[in-house]
């Protein structure tokens, strides 16, 4: 599914991304926990192709394909969604106008019809209610005024409509009551399934009782220093990063 | 000094200079070297942007009017109507028209520039009076051709508690100043003033308003967007006066801009002169350009860039839109917009 491969990264020539490997088949869920600054959220940025990231070297593939030669909106067709850790207010657009803009957008770069209107707005009453989204917030602006726990489902409602193949959640516990982290955790364990991949990026193991890893990497300086089960989150807690930070050092 | 005073004369040197601290940002002296002549009153044959709503409709071609030059709403009447201004040859034409509603009635003003060829040099004067408790709606469509210059100068005069909202909306011109002057008597009388717009390539448009408020309890409420790219330039310039003794006066004034390109250029110039004490007056001004991470979340989600650049400057737009109240013409002024706005992800 995805694999990266020695990737080296720069953001204003500074070097973030040194020499990062990391496979995630189809069907696992793998969590990232890092330092700040190990550089989890440029990860998440190169892997969908945010300008200003450049890639000096190394690969990113998804089932085979290229995806660092792509550009961002080319990825989300190829199915690469990025839950993100501050969710952008795009005032004057409503939720459900942008969902179905993106919607066909993706559609049409996969060569698919549109989505008809009233099948599109059966698949998000549903999908919201699911999610325990008032259908009526979906016609308000997006995420403009809304909470940040309101933001973060919102992210996971968008994830649930689009379908994507592989999923990057990037800190999507931050900002997150428990309440709230109960509703988003099960609607991301709804989206697991074995043809779709997820990396979960986190600083905190709390996430992780929720959406259960299959597999804990550590990022530590651009690099990924130690991978294992779930049990490594544990120990992350326990024992924090500092010897991890002394590795990459 | 004016356009239209110019063409009926035509001599230059009346035209309105830089050297008006008011017309410093839309010069034709410096533009103009010779008046065309006019051109004679012609038949067209098709529709308006504002036809699907029907109604009346008064055409003037060539400054010619097809009919009576001014139009009275009677007291209690709800009256729509169409002004239609068409250059139909680069010629010079000057067209003025009086509107007056009485007391109680009601008009809704669906305004069109229609310039059929390029090239004309175009001078409209409307007077408006709105008397006591009269309401009216004024909507301009401006989609002049790229070597055109339009002048259109409105005059407003309101009665006590009379309300009267207008919106602009344009395309731009070689030059074209749209201007509103308003004699704001407070006395419960409010004012709603919007505008946006839309330029390309060279086209320069100029929003100017000039507020005046001589009395107390009055309000008027101001917002006016631009979206520039390649070499265009908007002027947005926007006065608000509040005379000695027009107390709880309650003037609010918006003005925001995009820039998509290096070369456009916005030039605004907010202006609160206020000389009454207990007032409520404020406004804000921005100029910048799209949000980056913006277009990378719509990208994100799957929109191209153009797509994201696209939606994101029509919802900026669409806040000036949203506040047209009268339903036919808002939708019709949404279309019309987004169809200008298509490009501005090139």
């Amino acid at each position: 599914m995805l694999s990266i491969k020695n990737l080296h990264a720069s953001v204003a020539d500074k070097p973030i991304l040194k020499g990062l490997t990391l496979e995630v088949p189809a069907g696992e869920v793998h969590a990232i926990m890092g330092p700040n600054g190990a550089g989890k959220s440029t990860l998440s940025y190169v892997l969908t192709g945010r300008q200003g990231y450049e890639v000096t070297e190394g690969s990113a593939t998804l089932n085979g394909e290229d995806l660092l030669a792509l550009e961002a909106n080319e990825r989300a067709a190829k199915g690469v969604f990025l839950s993100f850790q501050y969710p952008l207010e795009i005032p004057g657009v409503p939720a459900l106008t942008f969902i179905r803009t993106a919607m066909n957008a993706q559609r049409k770069a996969r060569g698919e019809e549109e989505i008809a209107a009233p099948a599109f707005l059966k698949l998000a009453r549903e999908t919201a209610a699911s999610l325990k989204i008032d259908f009526e917030m979906l016609k308000r602006s997006l995420n403009v005024g809304f909470s940040g726990g309101e933001k973060k489902r919102m992210e996971i409602f968008q994830m649930a409509m689009l379908s994507p193949r592989f999923l990057i959640l990037d800190e999507t516990d931050s900002g997150l009551d428990i309440d709230a982290l109960k509703i988003v955790s099960a609607g991301v364990n709804a989206m697991r399934s074995p043809e779709r991949g997820m990396l979960v990026i986190t600083h905190y193991q709390r996430l992780l009782d929720y959406i259960k890893p299959d597999r804990v990497h550590v990022l530590s300086a651009g690099r990924i220093v130690a991978s294992g089960g779930p049990e490594l989150a544990h120990e992350l807690e326990a024992e924090g990063y500092d010897k991890y930070v002394q590795v990459a050092a | 000094m004016s356009l239209s005073t110019a063409l009926k004369t035509g001599d230059v040197t009346l035209l309105p200079s830089r050297r008006d601290e008011n017309w410093r940002w839309t010069d034709l002296r410096a533009l103009i070297r010779d008046l065309p002549a006019g051109a004679d009153a012609e038949t067209v044959g098709y529709d308006g942007p504002f036809a699907a709503l029907g109604g009346q409709e008064r055409v003037w071609v060539n400054g010619h009017a097809g009919g009576d030059s001014q139009i009275t709403v009677e007291a209690g009447d709800r009256v729509a109507v169409g002004f239609r201004f068409i250059s139909t040859r680069p010629s010079g034409n000057a067209s003025r028209v009086s509107v007056r509603v009485r007391p109680g009635g009601r008009l809704v003003l669906l305004e069109s520039y229609e310039a059929a060829a390029d090239g004309a040099i175009a001078a409209v004067d409307l007077d408006i009076e709105v008397q006591d408790g009269g309401r009216m709606e004024r909507i301009v469509l401006a989609a002049d051709q790229a070597q055109s210059i339009t002048v259109s100068i409105a005059e407003v005069t309101l009665g006590a508690a009379a309300a009267y909202a207008q919106t602009l909306l344009t395309t731009g011109a070689r030059r074209q100043r749209l201007e509103t002057r308003v004699a704001h008597p407070g006395a419960d009388a409010s004012v709603r003033l919007d505008g946006a717009y839309l330029l390309a390539d060279q086209r320069h448009a100029d929003l100017t308003t000039i507020v005046t408020h001589g009395g107390v309890d009055g309000a008027t409420s101001q917002l006016t967007k631009g979206v520039v790219r390649d070499q265009a330039r908007g002027v947005f310039q926007g006065r608000i006066v509040v005379e000695p003794g027009a107390d709880r006066t309650d003037a609010r004034m918006g003005h925001h801009a995009l820039i998509l390109s290096d070369r456009a250029e916005v030039d605004a110039k907010p202006e609160l002169l206020i000389f009454a004490d207990d007032v409520q007056c404020a406004h804000g001004n921005t100029i910048g350009a799209l949000d980056k991470e913006a277009i990378f979340y719509a990208m994100q989600r799957g929109m191209s860039v153009d797509q994201a650049r696209a939606m994101l400057t029509t919802a900026f737009v669409g806040e000036v839109i949203d506040r047209i109240e009268d339903d036919g013409a808002r939708e019709i002024a949404r279309g019309w917009a987004s169809r200008q706005l298509e490009g501005a992800g090139d």
